[in-house]
Order: C-alpha cells, then structure tokens, then sequence
C-alpha cells in the first residue's frame, strides 16, 4: 500500500549517488552541530540563500562607501585605495575590508548552497528553474569579483587584468587584443578605468536582478536572515577585518611582471591554470561544466510523482493550500462549476513537487468523513487521502502491546526509515490534523509521532514550519482542543540521525505506558468510588 | 548549555570561518613566473596593404548594384596575411604567417607571444613581411637584457619606423 514502510529508493547513477550520499552525510553533520550551536532558527546553514542575499548587500553597501573616496585613473586608483587603507582606515579601510571578504565568503555560501541543493536531489522537477537560474548568478558574481580586483591596480590586479585580457582575447571580438593594454605604462589608459568601474556597478546589478528571478518559483523566499544571526556575521566581519585588513599588493608596473602574488583563492582558483592549460582549456571546462549543470535536472532517472489534482466538489476556495504550498504551485481562480463560492483552487502541474502539504492543508482532509470513496478537496494522485486512511489502518494492526506508537513520518527524515507502524508521506505537513484526531479518537494506537525531516532544513522548505503552527493552533487547519498533546510527539530528526529518533521514540512510549497506567488506575478508583457510593 | 554562553561560541565559530577565508583570500601566494626569470613580449597589431587596389567599376557591375551602393570604384577589403620570424640568441623562437581578423579579413594581424627566459643579455632579431611570400621589408636586431621579474616588450608601429622595443 503506497506510503507504508520505509522511505522511497532513487536510482541514480552509482557515481551520483555515492556523492550524493557522501555529501548529505557530511552537511547533516555539520547542520546538527550548528542546530546546537545555533538553535534551528539561527542555522546559518539552514539558510544559505538568505546569507548569500546579506553578503550581497555588505558588499554593495561598502562599496558605494567605497566608491566616494575611489579614484579612477592608473595612479589616482592606486593612491586613492591606499588612502583607504592607509590614513582612513578606521572607517574606509574596514569598509574596504567588509568590501572584500563579504564577497569572499558570498563565494563560499554560494558554493556551499549549491552543493547542498545537489545532495538533496532538489534540482529536478519544477525545480530546474530556480537550480537553472543560479548557474548564470555564479558568472556574474565571479565577474563582479574580478572586476573589482582591476580597480584596486595594484599588482595582484596587474596579474588579473594580464591573465584575464589573455583569456578574452581568444575570442576575435576585440578590434585590438585587450593584452595590448597592459604591455607598458604608455600603453594603459585611463579611460580603461572608468569602463572597469562601469561594469563592477553594472554586472552585480545584473546579479542582483539574477537573485530576484532565482527566487521567483518559491512561495515566501527566505531572503533576508534572522537579525540575531545577521549581527553576528556582522560582528565577526567586523572583527576579521580589523584583525587581517585587506591591503593592496605594490603598486602595478607595466615594466615587471608580477612574479609572487597574494590571490584570492576564493575568486581566482582558475587564473593559475589559465596559465598552466592554455585559454581554451580553461573556457571548455568552463562552459562544459555550466552546461553539464544545467542539465543535470534533465538527466536520468526521471521520477516524476504525480501531481496534486483539485476535486471541484470537495473545494470551496478557502485559500488554505494556496498559502501553505512552498512552491507557488497552486492558485485560485474563478469557480467553473456554478457553485456558490468565488474560487476554486488550480493546480500548475509544472510547479507541483508533489509535497502534499496541500493536502494537509486543506479542511476537507478529515479521515472521519463516512464516505465510501473518501475524496478531499485537492489530494495527491499518488497518495490519496482514501489510501491514507487505510494506510493507517494497516499500520496500527502491525501494531501490539500496550505501548502502541504509530508512526506519521516524513520519507526524508529518520522516520521515513522506521519499519512497522509507520506510514510515510513525501512530508510531514501532508499530515492533516484530523488524522491524528482520528488515529487516537478510534483507538488505533496509544500515541502519534510526527516525524519530520530535520528541523531547520525542511526538504519541502515549509512542511516543519507549517506543522508545527498546525499543532500549537497557529495555523489553519488547526489540531483540536480535543486531542491529548500526551499523546502526540513531535520528532525532526535527519535520515542520518535514527539513533537520536529511536531514542526519542522510545521514551515517548514510555511516557505512554506512565499515561496508561495513570489512566487505568483513575479509572480503577473510579469504579471502586462508585461501587462504595452504591453500597453506601 | 546556557544562551549567555552560547553567544560567544557562536562568535567565535563564526569568526573562525571568516578567518578562514580571510586567510584564503591572501595565502598561499602563487609565483606565475619562475625565480630569476624575466618576461619578453613580442606583441604587435599590424594590417599589411590590401590584397589589390582599388579599380574602376564597369558598367555591367554597377547594373547589377541596387542604386543606392553603386560607387564609382571597387575596393577589395581583405588583407593578405603576415609573416613573422622572431629569433633569440639565433635559435628561431616564433615563425607564422599571421592571418587577418575580422570576418572580412579586413583587420590587422594580430601577434601576441610571452617568452619567459632567464635573466641574462639575448641577440633579438625579428622580422615581418607584409606578404606570405614577400621579402622582410621589416627587420630589427638588438641586444637586450632582461632582469629578474622584468617584463621587455617589442612592439610595432610602421608610422615610428618600424619594430620598437620597450
């Protein structure tokens, strides 16, 4: 029956998969150490994108601090940054500073976000776009970066501008090679700066405009961090660059080369071998792996679940699923049945991840409707709420003892690996309230945990968030008043983290047979009260 | 563990991965040129004379001309290639016969070469034809030295007399 059992299995090619693997390991590693450090909500690494958009603005604002005392020109730039750093450095210098290791580490959160995206398995599907636009956002931040190591022109920048006019003259869209430029002092110009300083101001607009559209398919973009979080970054930024000011290299001399340079090996890694493999090695690995990552949403295997579908009867355009799908998948438009409502829901199928939190959603998902064949007012094809019910069902009769747990567990956390008792969902907040109303109210176990996947970096973004408000009576649909919270737990654990889960399991139970006994002893003395009050 | 301590340990982590890429961002530093080495650039830009000059159009070939382009003489744009020899110390260093740019051919031939050689005094000889098959009708030889991390260069500009070195 879909959705008992373990978690669902991919068939990635083996390379793929043992990377994938390797990776996934080691980011849960580090995003628990951090979930401790940080609590969930400060998880820096829970929110790269949201860093990656912080960093960008440090360095946009420092360098518009920046650009007020910058002059352009082959001496004036030179003396201007080393007025910065020099005489001003209690305030332009850390500027200047802010300026370049913000952009440093943007380079590291990007990286580190794309990685953990691709370990994730979160570029297929309705997916491609946002894993698509981020591939043009790298080029133009490398861009932006090399381009503001021009402008310093000292004589790391001198290595740059010789390297990079050798890389752009392979292509013959230049009237006069670009190198020509750096050949002697008479042959630079100063105009050469003011055409540097244009394009370091209008490529990282660029890759701003870039930013807004990668986030452009994701419902509630996370794209600023948590103040706290924020002040610290800022705090160190502030701290590392009064300890390790950035400084310039000696003034350029078009009449040596610059045989030892301090670079970047954050923005510059592939300058050496620029050098080390020729121009056109360089630009093939360049745009070979562009393109190979551009294509990796379209590269086998294609699993598709099927998407959320919209039953009419069912729907009365409650908005619910509209506001809670992370993905902006659904929307709502006129009513087409002649109903009485406004709306009714619709579903883009080239959007829909098949997460199911709209299922969850939405208030008809009550497992308690006495209907043969149980529809809601917008299910999942692969798992409807009909095959829910019974999927719970025949979970609780695996179930024995006492001390019976049934499991709600989301497949990308430890629960989704747990055997008997358990039905899994493509994310907990699929889960809708009333479910574990009925699994208690019908007594098909003693208690319910929900089994998310960790608990900052949800794997459908919202479903923690969401399930969470659900249960404290924050969010529509909300868990009844009714329900034992006892008797309900909450557990985010990540697949890696199944002794932590099973340890938490086990002392809800515990908890539960505490509660049982509590239970049957009041009863107990409530029958023997009766009996004394009868005889009396 | 308390939130009053948790905030320095959050400081200090994250101050020691910016440290880190503080230290990334300047360390270690990488040596493009070898010690004791020098750079000579033989780098110049030059656009040999039109294949052949411009000729009269004859009426049948104006004909064929929308009204608007019919020029009184035809003007072929593309140019021939060059020839380079560059020589050090006798031994021949760079020979090509350089191309044109441009889609047209109609450009200048483009030379660009870096010659990273021990610091010391080098016999130079260089030499341009402005047809694959023609004499050198430019020549140059000298004795240059180069010095540690020096960068020689030897340009080109007919209107200066020819090669310059720099």
């Amino acid at each position: 029956m879909a959705g008992v059992g373990g978690r669902r299995r991919t068939n990635d090619w083996p390379v793929l998969r043992h990377a994938k693997k390797g990776l996934r390991r080691i980011f849960d590693l580090s995003e628990r150490g951090a979930e401790r450090l940080f609590s969930p909500v400060l998880n820096p690494l829970a929110q790269l994108g949201a860093l990656s958009f912080f960093l960008f603005w440090v360095v946009a604002v420092s360098g518009i601090y920046l650009f007020i005392f910058f002059d352009t020109g082959i001496v004036d730039a030179y003396s201007s940054v080393e007025w910065i750093s020099g005489q001003h450095w209690y305030h332009a210098g850390v500027m200047r500073s802010f300026h370049r290791y913000a952009s440093d580490l943007m380079v590291v959160s990007v990286a580190i976000h794309l990685l953990r995206e691709f370990s994730l398995d979160r570029y297929r599907g309705t997916r491609w776009f946002s894993w698509v636009t981020g591939i043009p956002l790298i080029w133009f931040l490398y861009i932006s970066g090399i381009t503001g190591y021009w402008l310093v022109w000292d004589m790391l920048a001198q290595y740059v501008a010789v390297v990079s006019a050798k890389l752009l003259d392979v292509f013959p869209v230049f009237g006069e090679p670009l190198a020509r430029n750096f050949l002697t002092p008479q042959h630079l110009s100063s105009r050469f700066f003011s055409l540097l300083v244009f394009l370091h101001i209008a490529v990282p607009l660029i890759l701003l405009l870039g930013m807004w559209i990668h986030t452009q398919r994701i419902s509630r973009p996370k794209v600023n961090p948590p103040r706290l979080l924020a002040a610290l970054m800022l705090s160190a930024l502030l701290g590392v660059s009064l300890w390790k000011p950035t400084l310039s290299q000696g003034p350029a001399d078009l009449t040596h080369v610059p045989a030892e340079v301090g670079l970047d090996w954050l923005f510059l890694p592939l300058y050496p071998l620029a050098e080390a493999w020729g121009e056109w090695s360089l630009w093939g690995l360049l745009v070979g792996v562009s393109v190979m990552l551009a294509a990796m949403p379209w590269l086998p295997p294609f699993r598709r679940a099927p998407v959320a579908k919209v039953d009419l009867p069912n729907c009365n355009g409650c908005n619910r699923c509209v506001e809670d799908c992370p993905y902006e998948a659904i929307r709502l438009v006129p009513r087409t049945d002649g109903e009485p409502f406004p709306h009714q829901a619709e579903v883009n199928a080239n959007l829909c991840v098949s997460c199911g939190i709209c299922m969850g959603a939405c208030p008809s998902s009550t497992p308690f409707r006495r209907q043969q064949d149980l529809k809601t007012g917008i299910d999942l094809t692969g798992q409807p709420l009909r095959d829910v019910r019974e999927s719970v069902v025949a979970a609780s009769a695996e179930l024995k003892g006492t001390r019976r747990v049934l499991v709600l567990a989301c497949e990308h956390g430890a629960g989704g690996g747990d055997l008997g008792g358990v039905v899994t969902f493509p994310c907990v907040a699929m889960v809708p309230p009333s479910l574990i109303d009925f699994i208690l109210s019908k007594d098909l176990a003693e208690g319910v945990v929900a089994a998310g996947c960790s608990e900052s970096t949800c794997y459908n973004r919202l479903g923690g968030e969401w399930t969470k408000q659900r249960f404290a009576g924050e969010r529509d649909p909300y868990l009844r008043k009714r329900v034992e919270r006892e008797r309900l737990a909450t557990i985010w654990a990540s697949p890696f983290e199944s002794r932590r889960y099973e340890a938490e399991k086990a002392a809800f139970a515990a908890r539960l047979e505490t509660l049982e006994k509590a239970a049957q002893r009041a009863a107990t003395e409530g029958e023997s009260d009766t009996r004394l009050e009868v005889e009396a | 563990m308390k939130e009053a301590l948790k905030m320095p340990l959050r400081f200090a982590v994250l101050a020691l991965i910016f440290m880190g890429v503080a230290a990334l961002s300047n360390r270690p530093l990488y040596r493009s040129l070898p010690e004791g080495t020098g750079m000579l650039t033989l780098s110049f830009s030059h656009g040999a004379d039109r294949r052949a000059a411009c000729r009269k159009a004859t009426p049948e070939e104006l004909a064929k001309l929308p009204p608007n382009m019919r020029r009184p003489e035809i003007c072929p744009r593309d140019r021939p290639p060059i020839r380079v020899e560059f020589d050090i110390d006798g031994k021949r260093m760079f020979e090509a016969e350089v191309p044109p740019s441009g889609i047209a051919s109609d450009g200048p031939s483009r030379v660009h070469q870096r010659f990273v050689l021990p610091a010391g005094e080098y016999e130079i000889a260089v030499r341009m034809s402005e047809r694959p098959d023609g004499d050198f009708t430019w020549h140059e030889e000298r004795t240059i030295r180069i010095d540690p991390s020096n960068s020689r260069v030897i340009d080109f500009r007919a209107n200066a007399g020819g090669f310059v070195f720099h």
